[in-house]
């Protein structure tokens, strides 16, 4: 366990190297979250939809712009390169369980970014805009909704760069996660906003559970309690299909060297 | 001179062409890039009836424009993406010793041809807006339909150059000149009305957004300017091309005039 805790202490260590590419990463997402707030707020100042005030779809943007960084939505290739390089059986000899250690530095890098890409795209939203605080009790709430999304995140990702053991190059699933991913968690528009057919067909996949779940919490829109189980649920299940696969996965491999 | 690049650029499709499957996914995900942008816009006016003033077609015709403008240039100045790698390396100091301008040869250099994903997707939309909107066309309206994407593409390659160009100074300044170009794309794709202060002022006018897809489309639908701007704006998208394109030229060589090796 202490080792866990290590590798978690380098993963907040090692993305905290890298200060000049942070402060661009947090221009573009305070950028983007101007531009998505006028489009949000047009649509919402007339008559609140689907139970978005001005307020509410001000708070679920900015929410939107940090929880992106802290969760990872896009798909990130890190193992996957060591898998299509050979490297991983370095990973696999080494005493640890290797998705529990890349869990750990995953919720390392995750603590940094709370510091350096959720709270300040969320302080620019709520000093520039009128912004629904939650109440006291929720936070906690929020903070294990967030932290249950990124698991869930972390499961999914995990398992798009296992397929590199069978694919040898999956870039293109993992470039094609990144470009759903935004609409299917309810990064681009509240999910609420969509038809019936489509909120009830999204939140039976996992997709929701790692976004708009934590943000839904922190609107306090839902019985909050329901959803934190069902992202406790989700998050259980990609963790145990992405130990499976591992554990096929190392069955499997052929060491190329070189 | 022109027959050089068109050689380059022969040679990198061909090579790209080669890998059919993996070229067809990758168009296809470029497609699904701006289809998403489309379903969002969709999705909103599932519960209002106008955005900023404008109507779902016309709003529709402003994301189509942009999106075809924004596929042409990524399609060239997309390249430019990769000139932090081409300093970092030193690769860039080689382009240097060529007898062929830098930014022509960063721009063919690797030119993606799956990008052209957005651009068809784009296109299709722009015959669904053009039929669906009630446009009074003449022959000036036609050729403005047929000149606003890329008289657009000028001003996105444009502002993709500038913003590029900061690389020279700041290594790692992708990320910021990401914000700037992408985020165009995103701002053209609504009408400007729907922004306000500041943002507008610098979004639609210094980077000049609004050109790309807003005007046009104003004088294409025949309406005039909720912001109280003359008609003649819709017509000018070339001159602010043209325009756009010449301080781009002057940026990039004074960058390059600027810049030093990295020395690794």
């Amino acid at each position: 366990m202490r080792a866990y805790a290590h590798l978690a202490l380098a993963g907040f260590r090692r993305y905290s190297t890298y200060r000049q590419a942070m402060f661009g990463g947090l221009a573009a997402n305070v950028v983007f979250g101007l531009l998505r707030t006028a489009v949000l707020v047009a649509t919402v100042a007339a008559a609140p939809v689907a139970g978005y005030d001005v307020a509410a779809a001000v708070t679920y943007v900015w929410l939107g712009q940090g929880l992106l960084s802290f969760v990872v939505l896009w798909g990130e290739t890190q193992l996957s390169e060591r898998i299509r390089t050979g490297d991983v059986v370095v990973d696999l000899s080494r005493p640890w369980h290797l998705q529990a250690a890349l869990l750990a530095e995953d919720l390392g890098r995750a603590a940094y970014a709370v510091v350096v890409r959720l709270v300040p795209p969320v302080a620019v939203g709520a000093l520039l805009f009128p912004f629904r605080w939650p109440e006291p009790e929720t936070w906690p709430l929020f903070a294990v909704s967030a932290v249950l999304g990124l698991v869930v995140s972390f499961g999914l990702r995990f398992m798009l760069n296992c397929t590199t053991f069978w694919l040898l190059d999956s870039r293109g699933v993992v470039n094609m996660y990144a470009v759903v991913s935004g609409l299917l968690c309810g990064l681009i528009v509240p999910l609420a906003f969509m038809p019936e057919w489509a909120r009830d067909v999204l939140w039976a996949t996992p997709f929701p559970y790692l976004l708009q779940a934590p943000i839904d919490v922190f609107l306090e829109r839902d019985p909050q309690w329901t959803v934190l189980a069902w992202q406790a649920f989700w998050a259980v299940v990609v963790l145990a299909a992405g130990n499976l696969v591992l554990s096929r996965a190392v069955r499997k491999v052929v060491v190329q060297g070189g | 001179m022109v027959e050089t690049y068109l050689r380059l650029v022969g040679a990198r499709l061909r090579g790209q062409l080669a890998y059919r499957t993996s070229f067809t996914i990758e168009v296809i995900a470029q497609a699904v890039v701006q289809a998403i942008e489309l379903a969002a816009i969709t999705i909103l006016f599932s519960h209002v009836t106008e955005l900023g003033g404008f109507s779902a077609d016309e709003v529709i015709l402003m994301y189509a424009i942009a999106a075809t403008a924004f596929g042409l240039a990524d399609l060239t100045a997309g390249q430019l993406n990769e000139l932090p790698t081409y300093i970092r390396t030193g690769s860039f100091d080689v382009l240097l010793l060529r007898p062929l301008g830098t930014l022509p040869q960063v721009m063919v250099g690797d030119i993606r041809l799956k990008r052209i994903g957005r651009t068809l997707f784009g296109l299709g939309t722009m015959v669904y807006a053009l039929a669906h909107n009630d446009i009074a066309w003449s022959p000036a309206k036609a050729a403005l339909a047929a000149v606003a994407p890329l008289a657009g593409a000028v001003i996105f390659g444009s502002v993709w150059v500038v913003a590029c160009a900061v690389c020279f100074w700041i290594v790692e300044g992708q990320e910021l000149a990401n914000t700037v170009t992408y985020g165009s794309n995103a701002f053209t794709s609504y009408p400007v009305t729907v922004y306000s202060g500041w943002l507008r002022r610098f979004m639609a006018f210094v980077v000049p957004g609004a050109f790309v897809a807003y005007y046009p489309a104003l004088a294409l639908l025949g309406r005039t300017d909720p912001l109280g701007g003359p008609a003649l704006l819709g017509w000018v998208s070339p001159l602010v091309a043209l325009a756009a394109a010449v301080v781009a030229g002057l940026v990039w060589r004074f960058a390059v005039r600027h810049y030093r090796g990295t020395g690794s």
